[in-house]
This record gives structure tokens, C-alpha cells and sequence, in this order.
């Protein structure tokens, strides 16, 4: 008998199924809202191919037009060549310009630099050119960056620091992966893209499920419980999931709060940044 | 009460920006009168925006702050209910409803609950009132509760229960996202079925005005509402968008309301006094917590009752 069938439904509080219109017009208007108030009209934001930039995008054409958006396309080498196809597929639906930088040469001088050759700290390295394209795009141009990171991947820590984590906005970081999923049917996200298996794209053949040992529809339904609900352990184990995969994701979320947070400030006088010195992003915007 | 013809604006206020307020301010008060409104209601915090934390008192008010002044002219002409921090004696702040009618002040309610949970953070920043307290608006009886205020049914039915008739509600409600189930975004329903049940449970009328708008990736459902004291809507806005809302309150609907549904005059007040000097007595451990509740009838000093004093008098 499979684990989901064992499982109950989730109780009242948690539910991971979205009304999409709604959302998206929550999220579109996010994303005017936060654009104008600073004063600027632009956005850009890095398209890979996959499902999270495509949803992205979407949301911020709706909100800005496509003029307003720039898609930049960044592929490496060894990217897969579907990768690129696709975010080429998204950008002709999405009626924006955009862009394709090959990040080739900027990661390979660097990594001949560093020794970078290892996976991890090549796909950190990939991660981080891609921010530093962003970013730079971002004050040649008057754009917001927009994030890309879901839910799930932020609260596994699933990301890159300073890499594909770092955004000026980011409108579905409170969203599942499969609440992304759904949203991306809703915005008209072609099946392709939808239905190929997540990846990071950081090497030939990475598979997100495979690198995390679980599924999205999985951990996203732990997750819900352990996150939204705050249900406890013995909590999730009575609602069918295995104790070894809830001790494993606790260790990831809590293990990968660095990523969430800003730097740790030591504090020394009367009003220090983050303790009692104390605005909102949006201060006087 | 007499008939009273309110405009609900719903505005996206500008955090922490007092000039630029003002002006969306003074825009709505004059499509209000254009409608032949007698009082518009702004939201929670209308003049200042709602995420503050450290600039809570660079945009505080003392009430007879002259950057109130424009307001209170407007106000010789229609009723207007603001939100704002007002900034009170001791240098408190507080996040208030100030009720301005004539070219005055006719009354503030400061917030009392403040809600500090979850993704709110108000008592840190806000002193909190303390009383919930009946004012004569031109109109009749009326009372205010600011958003929070409103999830606590003690503070309607004191308002009630002192006779207000109309109540204003000013809220800056944050949504919690859209869900598949209801109609809209999530928070206006659920207060939608909190307001249709407050007014229903205290036969009043209930006005309730939220804000819309984004802070920091909070975004304000609006949803605002105005309920008769069936519990039926009166005029409602949408989600998430500005607007604007004029309706009317009828007196005679108030009457038939309180004369099918008597509830207000059942209200036995010397009971629930009783019962709360009980449940006092108990939380705080008080002398006589120790006794049962027959030993406590008997033993615990028995305050006298508005229908027993003028029995003993009589007696004397």
C-alpha cells in the first residue's frame, strides 16, 4: 500500500490546493505594487527552461507587460540542450524580449582560477554568475531582480546563497513546488515544461528528486504539516510518513536557516540593524 | 438613530507617507459628498499605512496636530473616520479611530487588542487602549473597534450593550493567500461571516472598512462591508482593488430587527457580571478561590444588584 493512501487529508488549516486566479491576482499585483513604489518600471529575471522562472515570468508580464520584463537567458556548456529550448518556447509565449548570455566563459576562467571542478562548486559558481549577470543588468537597466525560488527549495535550502537565492522580489516563495505546479497550468506554462522532471541543470542529467531522495508531492504535503500546521513528529509518523524521512527533512530546514536569514550582526551599541533598529523593506517607499 | 447615508473607501494608504495620505483622503471624502454621503470611514491606520515598527512616532498625531486641520474642515461637511497613531499623554502611541465631525474631534477609540502573533507585531510598537465606550455621533449611538478589536466579542457587546447601534470596524487585514473553496481571498470571508454574525448576535449595524494594498509582500484583502442587523449586506467591495461604497442605514430596519430579534433586551447583564467575578475570583487565584461554587455563593461578599437596591431601600 503506497504512503499516500495511508495518509489522511491534511486538516483544516493546511491546504495546498490554490484558487489560481486569485492567487495570480494576488501576485501580480505584488509584483506592480512593488516595482512602482520603489520608482523604477523594469524587472529582470534569469529564465532557465524550468517550471519556477516560467511561472515567474508569466506572473510578471501579466503585471507589467512585456515590455516591462526582461527574461535572460544563461545557459552554460554542459546545460541541457532541452533547458534552452524550452526558455525559448516560454519567451515567444511571453512576447518579451529577451536575452541569451552563454555564461561559459565567465565560469570556466573563473573556475580555472579557483579549482572550482567539483559539482557543488561548479553549480554554486554557475549560480552566482548567473546573479552577478542579473545584478548588473539590474543597474544598466533600472530593474528589479526577480526571484525564482519556491517554497520548498527555500525551506530545504535547496538553493544557491548569494546565487539563485538572491532577488530583490521573489512572488512565489510562498508557494509549493506543486502549488507552482498548479499555478503554472493556470498561467498557460506549455505541458513540456510542467511535466519534465525538476532539475537544477547545474550537470548532465541532475534530477532535484533524485538529489533530495524524495518527491515534491511528498515533501510538499510533510512540509505543509510540519511548517504551516506546526504539527508535531509523532504528528506526521501517525499521519503515515516515515519517521527516517521526517527526521531527514527536519535536519535539512533547520540545517539551511543560514540561507533564509541575513548575516549575524554582533551587537555592540544601543540600536543595531535587525535587533532594534527596526523597518520594513519598504520603508518610505 | 436617524438615517445615515455612509461611504466606505477603501484606499491603499502609502506606508508612513502623512502629506500623500491626506490627499487620497480628501479625493474620497469628496466623491463621498458628491454621493450624498453624511460620513465616509477609512480604513485601520488610513493616514499613515499599516507596517510601521520604528516610524510609528515620526508619523504620530496629537490630536490638535495642525496637519489634522484639513481633515477637520472637510469634516464641518460630511462626518469622516479616520485611522491613525495618535500620539497620547506620556508619549503614547496608539493605533486609533478618531471620529471627526463639525470641524472636532468627537471621539477616539485607541485599538486594545493588539495583535501580537503570527505575522503581527503591534504590541511591540503601540500602546493599548482601554476601554470600549458609546459615543453620540450625529447620526445616533455608535461605537469603534479597530480590526482586532472586532475577534474579541466582548468588545462589540460592550458597545452594544451601551447602546450603540451602528458599529465601525477599521481594519488593515492582511490575507493569508487564496484557497480553492472560497469565493475570494481568504481572510474576506472569514471576515465577512465574523461581521454578518456580529451584527446579527447585537441587532446593529456593522460597517466594516479594510484596506488593500502591499507592505513588504503583505498584501490587504479590502473586502469591506456593510451589514445590517439581520445580518444581511448592505453594500459590499470587491477584494484586493480600491474603491469606493455608498449605502444606507435605515433606522426602521434597526426597529424591526431588535423588535423580531429582542436579544438586546434579554441581556441579562447581572448574571454575566456575576459570572465574571466568578471566573476572576478563580484566574486570579483570589480569596475564595479555594471554595466550591455553593461555598462561594454563600461566603464571598454579595454585591448588590441594581434590582436589589431600591428593595432595600424600600425596606429601610
Amino acid at each position: 500500500m503506497s504512503r499516500r493512501a495511508l495518509a489522511p487529508a491534511l486538516p483544516g488549516e493546511v491546504e495546498l490546493r490554490l484558487a489560481p486566479a486569485a492567487t495570480t491576482r494576488i501576485l501580480t499585483g505584488f509584483l506592480r505594487h512593488e516595482v512602482e513604489r520603489v520608482g523604477w518600471r523594469r524587472v529582470v529575471l534569469g529564465l532557465s527552461g524550468g517550471i519556477d522562472s516560467a511561472v515567474v515570468a508569466s506572473l510578471a508580464v501579466r503585471a507589467l507587460g512585456p515590455a516591462a520584463v526582461t527574461p535572460l537567458l544563461m545557459p552554460y556548456r554542459a546545460s541541457h540542450p532541452l533547458s534552452l529550448l524550452h526558455a525559448e518556447q516560454m519567451l515567444g509565449l511571453l512576447g518579451a524580449v529577451g536575452e541569451k548570455i552563454d555564461i561559459t566563459p565567465m565560469v570556466d576562467a573563473f573556475a580555472q582560477q579557483s579549482g572550482a571542478t567539483e559539482p557543488l562548486r561548479l553549480g554554486n559558481v554557475m549560480a552566482r554568475v548567473r546573479m552577478t549577470v542579473l545584478y548588473d543588468r539590474s543597474a544598466a537597466d533600472r530593474a528589479l531582480v526577480l526571484g525564482t525560488s519556491n517554497k520548498t527549495e527555500l525551506l530545504l535550502g535547496y538553493g544557491t546563497l548569494h546565487g539563485d537565492l538572491a532577488s530583490a522580489l521573489n512572488p512565489i516563495g510562498d508557494l509549493y513546488k506543486t502549488q507552482v505546479r498548479a499555478l503554472a497550468a493556470h498561467l498557460g506554462v506549455p505541458a513540456a515544461i510542467r511535466r519534465k522532471p525538476p532539475s537544477a541543470d547545474l550537470w548532465p542529467a541532475q534530477s532535484d528528486e533524485a538529489d533530495l531522495g524524495f518527491s515534491y508531492e511528498e515533501v510538499d504535503r510533510l512540509l505543509a504539516l510540519l511548517v504551516d500546521a506546526r504539527m508535531s513528529r509523532a504528528g506526521v509518523v501517525r499521519a503515515g510518513f516515515a519517521p527516517a524521512l521526517v527526521d531527514r527533512v527536519t535536519r535539512m530546514v533547520v540545517g539551511s536557516q543560514f540561507k533564509r536569514r541575513p548575516p549575524v550582526i554582533a551587537k555592540v551599541s544601543t540600536r543595531s540593524i535587525g535587533w532594534d533598529f527596526r523597518y520594513p523593506r519598504d520603508w518610505r517607499t | 438613530m436617524k438615517p445615515c447615508r455612509v461611504a466606505l473607501a477603501q484606499i491603499a494608504p502609502r506606508l508612513g507617507d502623512l502629506d500623500a495620505n491626506l490627499t487620497l483622503h480628501l479625493d474620497a471624502i469628496q466623491r463621498a459628498r458628491r454621493q450624498g454621503a453624511g460620513l465616509v470611514v477609512f480604513p485601520e491606520l488610513s493616514l499613515t499605512g499599516y507596517l510601521l515598527r520604528d516610524d510609528v512616532p515620526e508619523v504620530a498625531l496629537p490630536l490638535d496636530d495642525p496637519r489634522l486641520s484639513r481633515l477637520l474642515r472637510a469634516s464641518r461637511e460630511i462626518d469622516v473616520l479616520v485611522g491613525l497613531v495618535e500620539e497620547a499623554a506620556g508619549h503614547r502611541f496608539h493605533n486609533a479611530a478618531a471620529y471627526l465631525s463639525g470641524g472636532q474631534v468627537l471621539h477616539v477609540h485607541r485599538k486594545v487588542y493588539l495583535p501580537t502573533y503570527g505575522m503581527f507585531d503591534e504590541g511591540r510598537d503601540f500602546a493599548a487602549g482601554d476601554r470600549f465606550r458609546t459615543f453620540a455621533a450625529p447620526f445616533g449611538p455608535a461605537g469603534l473597534l479597530v480590526c482586532e478589536d472586532a475577534w474579541h466579542p466582548s468588545a462589540p457587546w460592550l458597545l452594544a450593550q451601551e447602546g450603540a447601534e451602528v458599529l465601525f470596524v477599521l481594519s488593515s487585514g492582511p490575507t493569508r493567500g487564496a484557497r480553492p473553496k472560497q469565493k475570494d481571498v481568504s481572510s474576506v470571508a472569514v471576515w465577512h461571516r465574523l461581521l454578518g454574525t456580529t451584527a446579527q448576535f447585537l441587532t446593529t449595524f456593522v460597517v466594516y472598512v479594510n484596506r488593500v494594498g502591499y507592505e513588504d509582500g503583505l498584501n490587504f484583502g479590502g473586502g469591506s462591508i456593510a451589514v445590517d442587523p439581520f445580518g444581511r449586506e448592505l453594500a459590499a467591495l470587491p477584494a484586493l482593488e480600491p474603491g469606493l461604497a455608498v449605502t444606507d442605514l435605515d433606522p426602521e430596519v434597526l426597529r424591526r430587527a431588535r423588535t423580531a430579534y429582542p436579544l438586546l433586551r434579554d441581556e441579562k447583564l447581572d448574571l454575566v457580571r456575576r459570572e465574571l467575578d466568578r471566573l476572576l475570583v478563580r484566574r486570579y487565584d483570589l480569596p475564595g478561590a479555594e471554595l466550591d461554587d455553593e461555598e462561594a455563593r454563600t461566603l464571598l461578599p454579595a454585591r448588590p444588584t441594581p434590582t436589589a437596591r431600591p428593595a432595600r431601600r424600600r425596606a429601610r
